[in-house]
Parts: structure tokens; C-alpha cells; sequence
């Protein structure tokens, strides 16, 4: 009965009071993160071309590169606005990625380890 | 946004049977999404894979970089631009940063162009943004030739690591052969945009009913996301 109800709600969008009209943003919210993005490539070019190194160097490209894709995400991919349901969808399972790149980590440092030792680090 | 949710049903009000009610029932009646039609549900769910094939190529790339015991060629000076009498490092991958950027930014003012109805400006700021990704490929494509004129292989290069030829051309090549559909697609969807197919009012695959534009916003999930893999490919193989 509840069910055929909901069934019969979510088929029928005259129904629904005045639904917005797809995504509806200000431009300035866009021209802003247009701007920041700018801001954000030439700081991380500036990473290199002034020639950083070590941890300085990869922690300002880490920190740029994951602002730079928060933003396009959460404002260009519209994802701030989406149900948490698509959101967690979408969002979650590339963390499997960060447990893929541990492993082969440690993978890579024990072929690292096997190339010195038996040839030698030619 | 218009309810994505349509009955199929033929004249006796029955579900219709074989490969048409198989296509009828896994193109309409479950939904998870609320309020998400099926077009941007899908959309989502092929970037979500190609985010997997391009973090692959980037682990393995990173495995490759931390495995070899000959050191790695330096993408400063390998990717420098002889301008002026100096070595500018890196300096044509930043502009090719700037101009995916920027082509981010039409695409985003193409879609909100589309929600407001303006036919002319979306069309207009889709065909820039196609513009702006061709400009992309066309830099890349210099930068393989020079790089191939270079001796760069993917099986060694003059400078160290044999490695580095085969992830360099793979990873940028699948990203620009990502470009290069984005801007065709880009091209078909303006086209349309331009003619005024989605104010027609005719059933298309792009199209569900009169004024609806959400494919504007669908093709630009998908542009953004090439800018977005770009931004990892930047930091992860260009300044690491």
C-alpha cells in the first residue's frame, strides 16, 4: 500500500511542488573557482620553477592537487549539491586505490631491494 | 529537473516481454538515486571506472619509478621549452594546465547558459570549450613529436629509466585520446544545442522532453573529469 504509494509519487513529477529547474548557481560562485583554480596551477608550477625539494616540495603539490580537485568536483561536477547518496557512491570506492598504492609500495621497494642485491644497482 | 522515471507500457497497459521489456525494465523502474536521472546516474558510474583505469596507470607508474635502479629523467628539464635564449622548465605543460582550465571554466558557464535557456550563449561557450580542448591536443601531439625526435621510446630514452617512455606515452595518451572524444562529443551536443533540438520537443537519447538541457551538464561531468584526471597527471608526472 506505502510502497505503491511512494511508487506512484516518484512517477508522477507534477506532483512535486515547483522542483528546481536542473542546477541553478550564481555565475560569480563559477567565476571564482575558475579564478582559484588559476591561482592553484601557478602556485604548483611555482613549486617548480622555483625549485622546491624534498617535503616542502611534494606536500605543497599534494595540498594544490587535492584543492584543485575538491573544487572541480564539489562546485564545476556540481557533487556538493547531489544527494549523499550518489555522493557516497561515487566518492568512496577510489579509496580501494589508496590500499591498491600501499601494496605496491611495499611491492615495489622489495623489487628495488632484489635488483640492488643481485645486480648490483646496475 | 524532469522525473526521469517512464513507463513503458504498451496499448493493453502490459509490460512488454523479450529484449524490449529486458531494455524497459533495467532502463526504468529501480531507482537509488533520487532526483538523479539515469543519464548523470550512468555518467557518474563510467567516470567512477575510468577513474580505476587511470589510477592504475598511475600506480603502476609509480611502481615503476620506485623499483628501477637507474635514476629517473627529470620532467623539468626533459619537458623544458627553449624560449628567448633560456630553458623555461616545464612551460608548455603549464600553458597546456591553463588552457584545460580555462575550457573547464566555458564548460561550466555552457551548462548554466543551458539551465537559463540561453541557446545561443550555451552553444557558443561549448564550441570555445571544444576550441580550448583541441588547442590541448594539439600541444600534446608537439610535445610527443619533440619527445620522439628526442629518442624517446617506450622501451628507453637518452636521458635514464627505460620506464619512463612507456608510462609517459601511455598515460598521456589515454588522457589526450580522452580529450580528443570529449571535443567530438562536445561538437555534437553544441551542434544540437545550437539547432534547437532540445527545445523541439522530440524524444531523443539525449533529449527526454521540451526546454530539457541536462545533457549540457551530463557532457560536462565528463569534461570536468578530464580536467580532473590532468590535474593528477600534473602533479604525480609532471612535478613529482
Amino acid at each position: 500500500m506505502t510502497k505503491a504509494k511512494i511508487h506512484q509519487a516518484s512517477n508522477a513529477p507534477a506532483a512535486a511542488p515547483a522542483h528546481e529547474e536542473g542546477q541553478q548557481h550564481p555565475i560569480k560562485l563559477y567565476l571564482v573557482v575558475w579564478l582559484l583554480l588559476f591561482v592553484l596551477s601557478a602556485g604548483s608550477y611555482l613549486v617548480d620553477y622555483a625549485d622546491l625539494q624534498g617535503l616542502l616540495r611534494w606536500s605543497l603539490i599534494v595540498i594544490f592537487m587535492l584543492l584543485k580537485a575538491g573544487l572541480i568536483v564539489a562546485v564545476f561536477m556540481h557533487m556538493a549539491w547531489e544527494r549523499l547518496a550518489l555522493g557516497y557512491a561515487i566518492l568512496l570506492p577510489p579509496l580501494a586505490v589508496l590500499v591498491f598504492l600501499a601494496i605496491m609500495t611495499a611491492e615495489s621497494d622489495y623489487t628495488l631491494g632484489s635488483r640492488l642485491i643481485f645486480f648490483g644497482g646496475q | 529537473m524532469a522525473d526521469a522515471t517512464v513507463k513503458r507500457l504498451d496499448a493493453s497497459g502490459q509490460r512488454p516481454d523479450g529484449l524490449e521489456g529486458f531494455v524497459a525494465d533495467w532502463s526504468s523502474d529501480q531507482r537509488a538515486f533520487k532526483k538523479v536521472s539515469w543519464g548523470k546516474a550512468m555518467m557518474w558510474i563510467f567516470l567512477l571506472s575510468d577513474t580505476f583505469i587511470f589510477s592504475i596507470f598511475l600506480v603502476s607508474y609509480m611502481s615503476a619509478r620506485s623499483s628501477t635502479t637507474e635514476a629517473w629523467p627529470s620532467a623539468s628539464e626533459v619537458f623544458a621549452l627553449h624560449i628567448g635564449g633560456a630553458d623555461i622548465p616545464l612551460i608548455l605543460i603549464a600553458i597546456m594546465t591553463f588552457v584545460l582550465i580555462s575550457s573547464s571554466g566555458t564548460m561550466a558557464m555552457a551548462v548554466n547558459c543551458a539551465y537559463r535557456k540561453q541557446r545561443r550563449n550555451t552553444a557558443l561557450l561549448m564550441i570555445a570549450t571544444a576550441a580550448l580542448g583541441a588547442a590541448f591536443v594539439g600541444m600534446q601531439a608537439f610535445e610527443w613529436s619533440k619527445l620522439i625526435a628526442e629518442g624517446v621510446r617506450p622501451w628507453g630514452n637518452p636521458w635514464g629509466a627505460p620506464q619512463f617512455g612507456a608510462s609517459f606515452f601511455m598515460i598521456t595518451g589515454f588522457h589526450g585520446t580522452h580529450v580528443s572524444f570529449g571535443v567530438i562529443f562536445l561538437l555534437i551536443v553544441a551542434s544540437k544545442v545550437w539547432k534547437g533540438e532540445f527545445d523541439s520537443g522530440r524524444r531523443s537519447w539525449l533529449c527526454r522532453e521540451k526546454g530539457d538541457y541536462e545533457a549540457v551538464e551530463i557532457m560536462g561531468l565528463y569534461w570536468h573529469f578530464v580536467d580532473l584526471v590532468w590535474v593528477f597527471i600534473f602533479a604525480f608526472f609532471y612535478l613529482w
